[in-house]
């Protein structure tokens, strides 16, 4: 009796088993756009960007259809865990908190985090006592804003933007002092598009590795191991046969960013 | 106090939501909160009275401008209107050199004026129809008294209007604190942008938000009980005399 509990328990278990590996056949993306130039819309309407490239370029290398759903940032955990869509790849960054409730593939883009300022700022370098009685902006929610709020949140005002494009609107408005953004983000959206009008201040910012992480990561459920590997292999297959290259000078040409 | 904090915090030790930070910017969000809706009440209600009277005047130069007024604010959403005072002002050429930028430059006198224009343009419209329900025997022996008009509105239309509008007043009350949740768009740190900060940063919607919603509860209990007591003592003479 014993023994047929436990041959029936073991064939459910592997029943069970081999359901749950399936053939990955369709992926679907959850992205927060606009986050130029890592994913936005073109004037007409389609998206773009290192992300997207990348994305699609893995789920081509993998033969598997790729789905692109938008999803604000805020909720971007939550829609992933509730299964609105299976991976997330919109410039998230890899950290222990996020570690916590997703599974992350090998990083693949490691972008610095940078202070931007209007041109005739008077701030050199920020540091608390630079920044004291200033507006800082970051956007809600993101490593930055944990940054800016634990270094400088009892010096200065932290103005918390839901998107990037407030927080671009209020700058330009004279609301705030500076604002800290991924390097990429500012440039495309500050630097290249005002030209002129706006600086970097001090020095790109990796460090500490508790706020900046290992880089951007694919995040998955955390039940979803094989699809992350699948991922990854599919990842070293394109760093090395040049398509991440491609897609890389595509968007931040040879010598930004890194 | 020390002592208090103290053993806030050993109750806090096991929990990685609510820690002192939070419950900081919660306890911030919430005097943000009320001093934002008080605010806007108090001034909104000052502003109300004299356009509830002009919105019932005979004139038509008096009474079609409040009543556009009115109109417009209460057929925007809120939101709208926020996005528009916040956002939209910075487009007029040239107002970051005026002194109007001293009050448009942080977030909390944009949101300030939108409150106080969309809680005035209700709580006319409440006032006037209280007003306009005045019982016609009350005004013809005020005049038949031989009152003036600032008399009689002052002593008998007034008084009594204010005692019937009190009820739907105590609800605009009441919507006037939610709706100031979305205050948080324009990067006011209320109790709403409290919530979605501990919200953003732990991943934790339902701890988050339900915290919130509870203090928005307790804050709206308190405001129906003001209301309660005030129509007890002011409305006592309109109920039924058998209780």
């Amino acid at each position: 009796m014993k023994k047929l509990l436990i041959v029936s328990i073991l064939g459910t278990a592997l029943l069970a088993g081999t359901a749950q590996a399936r053939d990955y056949e369709e992926v679907r993306f959850g992205v927060d756009v606009p986050y130029e130039p890592m994913e936005y819309r073109t004037p007409d309407g389609e998206l773009t960007g290192f992300d997207i490239d990348l994305g699609n370029a893995l789920c081509a290398e993998m033969n598997i259809e790729c789905e692109w759903i938008v999803q604000g940032w805020d909720g971007i955990i939550p829609g992933l865990l509730s299964r609105k869509y299976d991976a997330i790849m919109s410039s998230m960054t890899i950290n222990d908190e996020r570690r916590e409730q997703v599974l992350f593939s090998d990083p693949y883009f490691t972008p610095p985090s940078a202070w931007f300022a209007p041109a005739e700022s008077e701030i050199e370098m920020p540091y608390p006592q630079t920044l004291e009685g200033k507006t800082i902006g970051v956007q809600r929610g993101t490593l930055q804003d944990n940054y800016v709020t634990d270094n400088f949140g009892d010096v200065a005002d932290v103005n918390r933007y839901a998107t990037a494009d407030d927080m671009v609107l209020d700058m330009d408005a004279g609301r705030l002092d500076i604002v800290f953004l991924d390097f990429p983000v500012g440039k495309a959206t500050l630097l290249d598009s005002e030209a002129g009008n706006y600086k970097v201040v001090g020095e790109m910012i990796t460090e500490p590795k508790k706020y900046f992480g290992d880089g951007f990561g694919i995040a998955f459920r955390q039940r979803d191991e094989e699809l992350a590997a699948k991922f990854n292999e599919a990842l070293a297959t394109l760093r090395e046969n040049g398509t991440y290259d491609d897609i890389y000078n595509r968007y931040f040409g040879n010598n930004n960013a890194e | 106090m020390e002592a208090l904090i103290a053993n806030i915090t050993e109750l806090l030790s096991d929990n990685t939501i609510f820690n002192m930070q939070t419950l900081g910017y919660y306890g911030q969000g919430l005097a943000t909160t009320v001093q934002l809706v008080f605010l806007a009440l108090v001034i909104g209600l000052v502003l109300a009275v004299p356009l509830a009277i002009g919105r019932g005047s005979k004139r038509k130069w008096i009474k079609l401008p409040i009543f556009f007024y009115t109109y417009v604010f209460r057929g925007t959403p809120l939101l709208v209107q926020l996005y528009l005072i916040y956002y939209g002002v910075v487009f007029v050429e040239g107002i970051q050199d005026t002194w109007l930028w001293l009050i448009l430059e942080k977030p909390f006198y944009p949101a300030l004026i939108a409150f106080t224009l969309n809680t005035a343009a209700y709580t006319t419209e409440i006032f006037h129809g209280a007003i306009k329900a005045t019982p016609r025997g009350e005004i013809e022996a005020a005049r038949a008294y031989g009152m003036s008009w600032g008399l009689m509105m002052r002593r008998i239309v007034l008084p009594s209007a204010f005692r019937r509008a009190l009820p739907s007043y105590g609800n605009e009350v009441i919507f006037m604190l939610h709706a100031s949740a979305i205050a948080s768009v324009v990067t006011i740190m209320d109790l709403t942008g409290a919530a979605r900060f501990v919200y953003a940063r732990y991943y934790a919607p339902f701890e988050a938000f339900l915290f919130v919603a509870a203090i928005y509860l307790c804050l709206t209990f308190a405001i129906l009980f003001l209301f309660r007591f005030l129509e007890k003592r002011l409305l006592a003479h309109l109920k039924p005399a058998s209780q």
